[in-house]
């Protein structure tokens, strides 16, 4: 295992600029997920880690090392990509061993039977050893394609979206066991993905990228609690953060420059409006069966509060709005202190 | 617009049972989600309604009329692809016009219908736009507007956000739904997805295995699951099982597990045989230094909005949803405490639920056998 250093790293593929002046120290054995929307420059970044691209300017060293310019296989890294590739005409053992196999780290035969015994049991993919590769469901393929990136003990883990293809269950029982299995082996690993909840509870810290910028790292709480910006407040939560007009809460204390209002739905309490002194008025109740999403039309806007599913409330009611711990942004979008 | 009925809907590939038997019906103007697992047979179900499929047993209605052995073209459907295929060579407009310009309609009424359906997806700016530098989203608003266009008597929809982002996903739902609201179409929507479905549907089928399981509102499937199999494919994270042994009877109010006594909703079914599992989903634990039910913290996901602690016990992991401010430590002793009124008892051996007092308040299209 071992640490990796970027150090103000530009990329541009044409006229685009994928990454731009992008510095990330990830520490031996940590787990760091870039979080951001399609187009962000995760995916580059990661590329340019792996050595699939080279940057146009700044270094890329691991465990100490330079890399910037050294060729994919001489940097000790592996890669799981979002589309799994496996070879479909070897059994799902002979792909796992795969790696093992190759010349420059052959392994005995009883060791590799060990490694993919020991894969296979923590990916639950045991019984489809001696299937073909083809023969397996999409996400059965995704875990071997995890599992032969596993098997070698690398010094980072470079992953690309690795459980998109899965479904949500699947998605959710891999992601506890991706943080056991990295725990466990103390794995350095540099996770991209668009799915905030994989970050929050993969990360050990999270970086959020916007048009090719890290715009906050932090651990997850850190960015939930206190988002640099309106961009990143939105990456985060879910349902996502309200976002109102400073002048929607006019009796609320704010200081001079706040333009907007921040507040997460899980700090408002809403409650039926007496006598006319009502914000806004329920819209639709969205039943997720843990929780309600309970939508309030405050004028034009979408308002989301949660709520227990036995709040008594109906479309059509008048409600007023009481918020807690409200998050103030200045015209710019910049977070101001409250 | 229209109703769709299945009657004992089959279809088998060769020796394989696809569908085995799907009974339902989709009411005029309702959003009914087909739900379950890759393999399930919900995709195939609907393409025998899309007439994609010819099913080796049983019929499809639509409206009055029988349409089991009718080919896609007599129809009145539009079909909604998971993989949105657009004309790479044409433009949005001629996309969204191909269907019309296919029927040979008026070109009057094809710019307004094209118009009108751009004005309902809000994608009129891009109009005159090439498909081929459109983001996802807009190119599923193409499909979409594509199949609005025909103003069909039905949608069927095979997971049209499959694609997307999480993110965008859950903005799409919210479109979509306020798409159905303002067409009012019947509409019968495929996913795997159940927060998808949860968010969207007015019905939903959950299939396992080529069958229906269960057919019912979100909150029904959702508060009161027939079975093991729909208790764990509905929520996020699922419901918890805690597995026990004891001869259940009608009117027990109470189960007691590893000596600790649990307040269960009365129950109106004797269980067949001993191996039982108690249902609660996550929102329904309380983590309780005074409950005799023990176990100890094994891992705490952080999610802003709220936080999930997985409990070690005896019997198994519990996942508890907790507000996001309570501090637990790894490997920390606790007690568990659930909510009483919310509990599901589950035959284990045959994994439907044991009817109880949670079941008395069912009113109509409540739980399938």
């Amino acid at each position: 295992m071992a640490d990796v250093r970027l150090e103000t790293v530009c990329k541009s593929f044409g006229k685009t600029e994928a990454v731009r002046e992008l510095s990330l120290e990830i520490g031996d054995g940590e787990f760091v997920v870039l979080l951001g929307p399609t187009g962000a420059g995760k995916t580059t970044t990661l590329r340019l880690v792996a050595g699939l691209e080279r940057p146009d300017a700044g270094r890329v060293a691991i465990a100490g090392r330079d890399v910037t310019n050294a060729p994919p296989a001489m940097r000790d890294v592996t890669f799981v990509f979002q589309q799994y590739s496996l070879y479909p005409h070897l059994s799902v053992f002979d792909n796992l061993a795969f790696p093992l196999r190759s010349p420059v780290r052959r392994s005995a035969p009883a060791e590799i039977n060990r490694k993919v015994r020991e894969v296979a049991r923590l990916l639950h993919i045991e019984d489809k050893l001696q299937n073909r590769a083809t023969q397996l469901s999409g996400g059965q393929m995704q875990r071997v394609a995890i599992g032969r990136a596993l098997i070698r003990s690398p010094a980072v883990y470079l992953m690309d979206e690795p459980l998109s293809s899965l479904d949500a269950k699947l998605r959710g029982e891999m992601r506890i066991e991706l943080q056991r299995i990295q725990r466990e082996l103390g794995a350095t690993v540099l996770y991209v993905t668009h799915d905030q909840t994989e970050a929050m509870t993969l990360a050990t810290r999270i970086g959020v990228m916007d048009g090719g910028r890290l715009v906050q790292v932090g651990t997850p709480r850190e960015i939930y609690e206190s988002p640099a910006n309106v961009y990143v407040a939105t990456r985060l939560g879910s349902p996502g953060i309200n976002l109102v007009p400073r002048a929607t809460f006019p009796t609320m204390p704010a200081p001079a420059a706040a333009a907007t209002v921040g507040v997460r739905t899980e700090h408002v309490r809403i409650r039926k409006a007496e006598n006319g002194r009502s914000l806004g008025t329920v819209s639709w109740i969205e039943h997720l069966g843990d929780q309600d999403h309970l939508h309030v039309a405050l004028g034009e806007r979408d308002f989301v509060t949660l709520s227990d599913a036995d709040s008594g409330l109906s479309v059509g009611d008048p409600v007023a709005i009481e918020v807690n711990r409200p998050l103030f942004f200045d015209a710019a979008g910049r977070r101001v202190a409250g | 617009m229209a109703e769709i009925r299945v009657e004992n809907l089959q279809k088998s590939f060769g020796s394989f049972a696809a569908v085995r038997g799907a009974d339902f019906t989709v009411g005029n103007g309702e959003f009914f989600c087909l739900l379950g697992p890759s393999g399930c047979g919900k995709t195939t179900t609907l393409r025998m309604i899309a007439g994609l499929e010819l099913p080796t047993g049983g019929r499809i209605f639509l409206g009055p009329e029988e349409v089991t052995g009718k080919r896609a073209s007599e129809r009145d459907i539009a079909f909604v692809f998971q993989l949105f295929a657009l004309y790479p060579h044409m433009n949005v407009r001629a996309n969204i016009a191909f269907p019309l310009r296919c029927q040979s309609v008026p070109r009057a009424e094809i710019r307004r219908r094209v118009a009108e359906a751009a004005r309902i997806l809000r994608i009129t700016p891009i109009l005159d736009r090439p498909v081929s530098g459109l983001s996802g989203g807009d190119r599923q608003r193409v499909a979409l507007g594509r199949a609005i266009v025909r103003q069909p008597m039905a949608f069927l929809m095979d997971e049209p956000l499959g694609a997307l982002d999480a993110e965008f996903r859950r903005l799409m739902c919210g479109e979509l739904r306020a798409l159905h609201d303002r067409l009012g179409a019947t509409t019968v929507y495929v996913t795997h997805d159940q927060l998808e479905a949860m968010s969207m549907g007015d019905k939903i089928a959950v299939m396992n295995d080529g069958a229906v399981e269960q057919l019912g509102t979100p909150r029904e499937i959702y508060d009161r699951p027939a079975s093991m199999f729909v208790a764990d494919f509905i929520g996020s994270p699922p419901m918890n099982f805690v597995e026990f042994e004891a001869p259940l009877r009608r009117g027990d109010r109470c189960v007691v597990i590893d000596g600790a006594e649990i307040a269960v909703p009365e129950l109106r079914d004797t269980a067949s045989q001993p191996e039982c599992a108690l249902g609660v989903r996550p929102e329904h634990v309380r983590l309780s230094d005074t409950s005799p039910l023990r176990g100890s913290i094994y891992g705490a996901e952080y999610l802003g909005t709220t936080q999930i602690v997985t409990v070690a016990t005896g019997r198994g992991f519990v996942k508890a949803r907790v507000t996001s401010e309570t501090t637990v430590r790894l490997g920390e002793p606790v007690g568990l405490a659930f909510r009483p009124e919310k509990l599901s008892i589950f035959d284990r051996r045959s994994g439907r639920v044991l009817r109880s007092a949670l079941h008395d308040v069912l009113h109509g299209g409540g739980a399938h056998g």
